[in-house]
């Protein structure tokens, strides 16, 4: 389903114009990617449910931090993070499972020219809601390959784990999951060779806490170099210590898996 | 438009360094400074780069031996390594034997293209054709939508690579050329003249203009050591003054990668995300140079995608 989200948004995005400065252009670009993501189903404006933070002008358009927050209580299921005229504007699609907690979300992401970025909550009853930010900066996903992606190949695969705050059960818990992969999207030319460096990205991460699914993300071209999640997931009673396991693959086919412990506060 | 244009383009760039100056004309209004005997430096402005500098906004500079004539970074733009080519022509008419890119950024190659004709040998650090392989036509198209087409100049390859030192003897006066491990980039060239003691060191040092960190804020700690363990009176900045005393001209340049990396490990121990990291970390150095608030973001985010894996 979400591949072929992604290959109408592909080939929505090489019909944009490279330019949409007008309001207007951007706002009906919006409503065909809408009709490309989401068919007839209309998405409400609904900053109170779901509400989108991003530098309004980037420092480094190959890594513009982006949060999602979502209201407690809208039985928010999955969060769709489009950037409207990045080529793939699909960034990143995440449902959440019985022990996530879709009241955070935090991603990086590159941005190829000044655009609106949406991001969409989809709730238990079927409704989508969405808010919108505009985002100066430019040139992410073209910007050459530099010292830290031959870092990050060279480590590809390895994770880190952080976590904040206490560690209680019941209650949620805020993490960041770092992830060592280049994300070659494809557009980043070798100049001497005239040749692309090969497209090799995150494809999924699947996150469970004790067997019990946490979080699944889709991820696309635009996530940066050493993709970084920061998410909350929620321990049961009488499970802590517990194990946070992390799946990850990529367009390789490569999979990447590591095993976090998380302790309960106090022990 | 234009305005649009030079937004986005420093986006672009980022840190990348490709700084400025009003006009060739203004440009080419800094006198020639002669450091030490036969080592002459073009100032660059503390500006971002613009069509009224030409891109002239790094410093260039030259050595003048008993038989030949060696570059150490030719210009930002052919406009302006032409006029750096007219400045020396006014010192000595001895043969341009060697013209050293010291790294990949634009306002240090561009000015190549101007200096074909004197069929010099290029010099640059044994990763510097990968990094102009990878980044070459992309800051020409960006340094053109500043300039104009055709303005940039072409992207010029070295001929000659240094893997770690090479020495150049341009005829009673020898010079060692350093290459350095990853640090402002990842294809740093130093250059010291014995004779005299001066230290060329590209990127590695800048005075009064903002760093911009494109490598590793740690090997460049590491690479900063290194040069000031070399016997030198004096030290010719990529960006800053012609000269400054050696090693106490590091000083300002040390303080604030040490602040960059203590306050970045801090921010990722308070697990102080990247997006407000941007914004505290190293805020006491602003006031202290020139360009910091274009610059001092993207080094935190630089700096902190690096510390954070530690």
């Amino acid at each position: 389903m979400l591949k072929s989200i992604i290959a109408l948004a592909l080939i929505g995005c090489f019909a944009v114009p490279a330019m949409a400065d007008e309001d207007s252009e951007r706002a009906a670009h919006w409503q065909e990617l809408q009709q490309a993501f989401f068919g007839d189903r209309t998405v409400q404006p609904g900053e109170g449910t779901v509400s989108l933070d991003a530098p309004m002008r980037a420092l480094d358009a190959s890594l513009v931090p982006v949060s999602i927050v979502t209201a407690p209580d809208s039985k928010v299921t999955g969060l769709y993070l489009v950037i409207d005229d990045n080529p793939g504007p699909l960034a990143a699609y995440v449902t959440y499972g019985p022990r996530g907690d879709p009241g955070l979300l935090t991603l990086r992401v590159r941005v190829n020219q000044y655009t609106l970025m949406h991001a969409v909550a989809e709730t238990a009853g079927g409704r989508l809601i969405g808010s919108e930010r505009f985002v100066k900066a430019a040139g992410g996903c073209s910007a050459p390959v530099g010292a830290n992606e031959a870092q990050s190949l060279a480590e590809i695969g390895r994770m880190k784990l952080r976590i904040s705050g206490p560690v209680e059960a019941d209650k949620p818990v805020l993490a960041q999951l770092m992830i060592r992969h280049p994300n070659f999207n494809g557009m980043q030319m070798n100049q001497l060779t005239r040749l692309y460096t090969p497209m090799r990205i995150v494809k999924t991460v699947d996150i469970t806490l004790n067997g019990e699914p946490v979080l699944s993300l889709d991820g696309d071209i635009s996530l940066a170099t050493d993709p970084v999640i920061g998410f909350r997931f929620v321990p049961r009673p009488d499970s802590l210590p517990a194990k946070l396991h992390v799946v990850v693959r990529d367009s390789d086919n490569a999979v990447f898996e590591q095993s976090f412990d998380v302790p309960a506060s106090g022990s | 438009m234009l305005h649009r244009r030079h937004a986005m383009f420093h986006t672009f760039l980022g840190g990348l360094c490709l700084c400025c100056l009003p006009s060739v004309a203004r440009a080419t209004s800094f006198a020639l400074k002669e450091v030490a005997p036969g080592i002459h430096v073009r100032r660059g402005v503390d500006e971002e780069a613009s069509p009224g500098n030409a891109d002239a906004i790094a410093n260039a500079g030259f050595i003048v031996g008993s038989r030949s004539v060696l570059v150490f970074d030719p210009g930002g733009s052919l406009a302006d390594g032409a006029a750096l080519r007219a400045l020396i022509r006014e010192q000595t008419g001895l043969p341009i034997s060697h013209v050293v890119m010291s790294h990949v950024h634009p306002d240090h190659v561009f000015g190549a293209g101007a200096f074909a004709a004197d069929q010099p040998a290029f010099v640059g650090h044994a990763r510097l054709p990968a990094s102009l392989a990878a980044r070459g036509d992309y800051y020409k198209e960006r340094l053109e939508e500043i300039l104009g087409p055709g303005k940039a100049g072409p992207v010029v390859m070295p001929t000659v690579t240094v893997a770690e030192t090479m020495e150049i003897d341009l005829g009673g006066r020898l010079v060692r050329l350093t290459a350095h491990g990853i640090a402002h980039t990842d294809n740093d060239l130093s250059l010291l003249d014995s004779a005299t003691g001066t230290l060329f060191c590209g990127d590695l040092l800048f005075v009064g203009r903002v760093p911009s960190l494109d490598g590793s804020v740690l090997g460049w700690q590491t690479e900063l050591d290194r040069l000031k363990s070399l016997a030198a009176a004096r030290a010719v900045p990529g960006h800053g003054p012609e000269q400054v005393a050696w090693p106490a001209g590091a000083a300002d340049l040390e303080r604030y990668l040490r602040t960059l990396v203590q306050e970045t490990r801090q921010a990722v121990k308070d697990n102080i995300g990247i997006e407000a990291a941007v914004e505290t970390v190293a805020a006491g150095e602003r006031g202290r140079w020139t360009l910091f608030d274009a610059y001092n973001g993207r080094n935190v985010t630089q700096a902190y995608k690096e510390l954070e894996w530690e």
